[in-house]
């Protein structure tokens, strides 16, 4: 089990080795590198050798590898072209931001899919479920962009219910955050909900059609017991991993979104230091982003692990 | 006789069956929508330069942000241009892109995934490594980074995008390939001495088949939307060529007085992403592969 754990965290950290060469090697292998796309026309003579020498461009790149590897272990990932500030200072705020957004959509998201995923899963194929399941499905299939922009028509535009983009400084405190992120959470968690209860619902109805709750209904249990004493524990289990590959697949999309609503955070920085062609923020950002999903997947296989006997078990023996 | 029927069975057409697989999905309501959105947008992608009613690059500040009219049936945008004329050329460039790329994703990513199942060992070790590293940078900041370094041409998407979505590919097929490896008519090719290439191309392949294309299927859906929201963040197709992501990323700004401009590409582009998917769906059940617990990845 120990042993399992470690080398679960072991080969996370082979990805994220990976993962940064493969980061590195990219923009090394792209036409252009940090200063020429930087500067672009005017990258000839003094200012491209200047430009070289501040980024330490001018030694072998498996020896920049080295260092800026050793340096982002630590935290340091360098200096941000355009800005000229540190990167990890840049990066601060919009994580933080970035963590409001996911951490509220997590926690609308993950009660509404169960509640919808159970109900689809044990009305199935009768009204509520077709009901339900045609409106997840819409919510999952449509591109993220398009989900925000209605949600700004309807709700900013027609109802004026809401503020439509967020206007607000990178490094606002908490509560002036608030009012400014309620359709950001709302257009995040719709398609987060959507993905999840697609999943409890699959989840729970294997579950169903499996021998032990023929048994349990055979023995004559009843029903709302059997469901909440034999089929949901053994249904959400298996939910916990795709509820945590959903959440790391999810990253993608939410780049658009904050770009949609303006919002201060990881994503709007994604494309504005990409805009920017400031190369040493891409990479940093590759980096913090594949952590983020190694450690929600490694997360997920740990707790499946811890919560199912049966696998503990089954490693045991082997 | 018994042996007659399985022959005659084995000897059907490509055609015939093909016919079956679509008879078959479409006689689920789900599927049956499915399949006419998509032969609707793909008909319409192909006559939609010969229906066109109006320029689609035709600027005519005169006519800006005209609501609806017997003239401009969706109205017009922000530089006098017909919505309607936009909408229907808006899917072509999304859709031939996308079909390429997913042809590219099935090709490498079925054949990568297919090998690394069969050979096992330290090269699938490494190659799956590769592959996770991958799959945990996420896909927007890739092809940002590509697009944004090499242009937005074509030959740049195409390959790119093929590149990206087949990754997850790689794994199905693997999975895919595992199922029939141990099963008695691999062993009996190895042991008739049968090369790899020929096991590959003559066992398992008819065998894994279904699995990936139905996969690939899915993917399609899945790069589409993805190639919209690079066109979205104006990382995809360039103006003035007509897209529904480009449409609606540029009629977004005006669309409080202006809502025609930024619905109709929204309606273009949403009924194709569910097409597409419903089909995909559809094709899944018709083949008898259950895709429902299946993560998004």
């Amino acid at each position: 089990m120990i042993f399992l754990i470690i080398k679960r965290i072991l080969l996370g950290f082979i990805t994220l080795f990976i993962v940064s060469i493969i980061t590195f090697v990219g923009t090394e292998v792209l036409p252009g590198d940090a200063c020429t796309t930087y500067l672009e026309r005017q990258a000839f003579g003094e200012q491209l050798e200047a430009c070289y020498r501040r980024l330490g461009l001018n030694i072998p790149a498996y020896e920049r590898y080295v260092s800026w590897a050793l340096n982002a272990i630590q935290g340091d990932f360098g200096y941000s072209l355009s800005g000229e500030m540190p990167i990890k200072d840049v990066l601060g705020p919009r994580i933080k931001n970035s963590l409001v957004l996911a951490s509220a959509a997590i926690f609308i998201g993950i009660p509404i899919a169960l509640i919808l995923g159970i109900i689809t899963a044990l009305w199935r194929d009768k009204l509520p479920d077709v009901a339900i399941s045609t409106v997840t499905i819409f919510a999952m299939t449509i591109p993220e962009f398009i989900s925000a922009t209605l949600l700004i028509l309807i709700i900013a535009i027609w109802l004026e219910w809401l503020p439509g983009i967020v206007i607000v400084p990178t490094d606002v405190s908490f509560l002036e955050l608030l009012p400014n992120i309620i359709l950001p959470v709302v257009a995040i968690a719709m398609i987060m909900t959507a993905h999840m209860a697609r999943m409890v619902r699959s989840s729970v109805i294997q579950v169903m059609a499996s021998e032990y709750v023929q048994m349990a209904i055979l023995k004559g249990v009843p029903y709302w017991k059997m469901v909440f004493k034999h089929v949901l524990p053994n249904a959400l289990l298996p939910a916990i991993n795709v509820v945590a590959l959903t959440i790391a697949w999810l990253l993608g999309g939410v780049v658009v979104t904050e770009v949609v609503f303006n919002y201060p955070g990881l994503g709007r920085l994604v494309i504005e230091s990409i805009s920017n062609r400031d190369l040493p923020t891409v990479q940093a950002l590759a980096i913090i982003l594949a952590s983020i999903y190694v450690s929600i997947n490694l997360l997920a296989d740990l707790l499946t692990l811890m919560l199912n006997p049966r696998l503990k078990t089954l490693q045991i023996r082997k | 006789m018994k042996l007659d029927n399985i022959y005659k069975e084995e000897k059907k057409s490509a055609f015939a069956k093909l016919l079956e697989i679509i008879i078959t999905m479409a006689s689920r309501p789900s599927g049956l929508i499915g399949l006419s959105i998509l032969v609707f947008h793909i008909i319409l992608a192909f006559i939609s330069p010969y229906i066109a009613p109006h320029d689609f690059k035709a600027i005519d500040p005169t006519l800006m942000l005209q609501a609806p009219s017997a003239e401009y049936w969706f109205g017009t945008d922000d530089l006098g241009r017909d919505v309607f004329t936009r909408t229907i050329l808006g899917g072509r460039t999304a859709l031939t892109i996308t079909f390429f790329g997913s042809l590219i994703a099935l090709l490498w990513g079925g054949l990568l995934g297919i090998f690394c199942g069969l050979v096992g060992g330290k090269i699938d070790d490494v190659v799956m490594r590769i592959v996770d590293a991958f799959l945990s940078i996420p896909w927007i900041l890739a092809m940002l980074l590509i697009v944004s370094l090499l242009g937005t041409s074509t030959e740049v998407l195409i390959p790119a995008l093929g590149f990206f979505y087949g990754k997850g590919i790689v794994r199905v097929a693997r999975a895919a390939t595992h199922d029939v490896i141990a099963k008695d008519f691999i062993v009996s090719a190895r042991a008739r001495g049968h090369s790899n290439f020929s096991i590959i191309w003559n066992e398992i392949i008819p065998n894994v088949r279904d699995a990936i294309l139905v996969e690939g299927a899915m993917r399609w859906s899945w790069m589409l939307l993805g190639f919209s929201s690079l066109s979205f963040l104006g990382f995809g197709v360039s103006p003035p060529t007509p897209d529904w992501g480009l449409m609606i990323s540029n009629a977004r700004g005006l669309m409080s007085f202006a809502y025609w401009a930024v619905i109709a590409p929204i309606v273009g582009l949403s009924s194709l992403i569910i097409g597409i998917n419903l089909t995909a769906d559809a094709f899944a059940k018709a083949l008898g592969i259950d895709r429902s617990t299946k993560a998004p990845v």
